[in-house]
């Protein structure tokens, strides 16, 4: 962004919106925008609590299970479709199905499959999380330079070696950027999970505060989990720079 | 192969790798190669040498065992080629090279694959680095490296596993023309010492006629041998004095004079088809 011509930092941006959301919360012209001074002590008062405590372990536990079974299944699952045609055949329409797919209309049948508990929430997250990443896995296998395969073979490698060896490290770029973007989803996934098993975790939690017209402390939760998302994309986009050269050596 | 022809392997004149019968047609109904023989001697550099498009890669991955043949076979030393070996490396136009991976575990990467201790392999690559001209270059990266820098890399790679026969499909197409040309001396006085057989690929007749001892000119697609020369240049010379050299300017003219013809015809071909 840039203002009078001179460049302005985001942290700047951020700031002037903050700005302009306290003035509004001040006048008080509407009861869902609180000052966001108070949404800070809100967040502060709620943090050291037994019950913020229990729903963040019981999130967070979801979110990392779920997270994981993600990468574990859908880096394998985008690498064979893009190393082998037969098996993009056969599963690539149903992948790219739900990855435009609404995913929040599949939970309740999630929870008819899974019951009403942490399970579905870890499904939930799963299916949030997984098909972006089998999508970027399978584009950074099929854009390997087919030199470098070629290569491993001609000095002696097996299928399995030039897979690891070559193509899975070839598609890093594109795997972490998945990765990041399943970071990203499985956030929605694990609070439309939890909203509508509706008995847990900060689900439970946003439940309660808006049903109460707690504002302050909705708002704090929800910057909370804003802010979570963001700092996991981060980490794992900080880890994607470091890997750049990659793309600028292809 | 009898006792006497084994005793004497290492002599000049020896075949190492013979093609018999040859035709690759690609899925699809490209009929790359068709009716490829050719004997290839030892301990020489043997130049594929032919229009775009004619197989001249189709026919190096086939010796290299990446390609399968639809008809024929290829044998070394007697024995038949069903796949890569340690018997031959690859050098690629492209270079090849893992962007990830350092100069040193670039060229130890053939070592690495078959199963050389990490002290072995380190040790082969750096002597290769040196002898290569990138001593100091260890530690970089790919992206780090010039074009000609980078094939450096992949030769010194294919001459670390010591294969005797070294295969370079157009090692230097995508180098700049003084690269080039260090680098065609570079190659010589590396083989003067490694003594390996090459099989080398280029568009460039100038190229060919410098470094080879024999030519193989392939006509256009379905590619088959067209014409075999051997080129007998005095390479005590200066490099500039090599390519003033009668032998040189004689072979350089004869081989373009055959392709010029095959573009004549390509042209009166086009015009046919426009025409008809
Ligand atoms: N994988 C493939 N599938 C189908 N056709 C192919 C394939 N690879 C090459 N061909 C075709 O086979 C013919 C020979 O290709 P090849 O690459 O061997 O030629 P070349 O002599 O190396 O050409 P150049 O001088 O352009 O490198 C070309 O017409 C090419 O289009
Ligand atoms: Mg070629």
């Amino acid at each position: 962004m840039t203002i009078f011509g001179k460049k302005v930092h985001i942290i700047f941006s951020l700031f002037l919106w903050a700005l302009v959301w306290e003035v509004v919360g001040h006048t008080g012209w509407f009861d869902i925008f609180p000052p966001l001074t108070e949404i800070f002590k809100a967040g502060l008062e709620i943090v050291p609590t037994d019950k913020f405590h229990n729903a963040m372990s019981i999130t967070l536990h979801a979110y990392f299970v779920g997270m994981g079974l993600a990468v574990l299944i859908g880096i394998p699952l985008g690498s064979l479709m893009g190393y082998s045609k037969v098996v993009d055949q056969l599963v690539g329409t149903w992948v790219n199905i739900f990855v435009s797919a609404p995913l929040t209309a599949i939970v309740p049948v999630l929870m008819v499959l899974f019951g009403i508990g942490q399970t579905t929430v870890i499904a939930s997250v799963f299916m949030f999380a997984i098909w972006v990443i089998v999508l970027d896995t399978r584009a950074g296998v099929k854009s390997v330079n087919p030199s470098l395969p070629e290569m491993a073979f001609s000095f002696g490698a097996n299928g399995w070696t030039v897979f690891t060896r070559i193509y899975l490290l070839a598609a890093l770029p594109e795997v972490l950027a998945g990765i990041r973007m399943g970071l990203i989803r499985a956030v929605k996934g694990v609070v439309i999970g939890q909203l509508l098993v509706a008995i847990m975790g900060i689900g439970e939690l946003f439940e309660l505060y808006s049903r109460n017209f707690l504002f302050e402390e909705f708002w704090a939760l929800l910057l909370m989990v804003f802010a979570f998302a963001f700092a996991t994309a981060e980490a794992v986009g900080y880890v994607e720079r470091r890997v750049e050269f990659y793309a600028s050596a292809r | 192969m009898n006792q006497v022809a084994e005793k004497v392997s290492n002599s000049a004149d020896d075949t190492i790798v013979s093609v018999d019968g040859i035709a690759k047609r690609y899925e699809g109904g490209v009929q790359a190669l068709k009716g490829v023989n050719l004997d290839i001697p030892a301990g020489q550099l043997t130049t594929f040498l032919g229009p775009s498009g004619c197989g001249k890669t189709t026919l190096l991955k086939i010796i290299a065992g990446l390609l399968d043949p639809t008809e024929g076979e290829v044998r070394i030393r007697g024995q038949k080629v069903t796949g890569p070996g340690p018997d031959r490396s690859f050098v690629f136009q492209d270079f090849a090279l893992m962007p990830w991976a350092t100069v040193i575990r670039n060229v130890a990467f053939g070592l690495e694959l078959s199963g050389a201790s990490k002290e072995e392999r380190y040790e082969k690559a750096t002597k290769y680095i040196a002898e290569v001209g990138l001593k100091g270059f260890e530690d970089a990266y790919p992206h780090e490296l010039s074009g000609g820098m980078r094939q450096r890399v992949g030769l010194a790679r294919a001459l670390a596993v010591n294969a005797d026969i070294i295969l370079m499909d157009e090692p230097f197409a995508s180098v700049d023309e003084q690269t080039r040309r260090k680098f065609q001396d570079d190659l010589l006085d590396l083989l003067a010492i490694e003594k390996k057989t090459v099989i080398f690929v280029t568009h460039s007749i100038e190229e060919a006629v410098y470094v080879s001892d024999q030519i193989v000119l392939l006509s256009r697609r379905p590619g088959k041998v067209a014409n075999i020369f051997t080129t007998d240049l005095d390479r005590s010379v200066s490099p500039d004095e090599v390519r003033r050299q009668k032998n040189y300017l004689d072979s350089v003219d004869e081989i373009w004079a055959i392709l010029r013809e095959y573009l004549q015809e390509d042209e009166s071909a086009a015009a046919r088809k426009v025409r008809g």
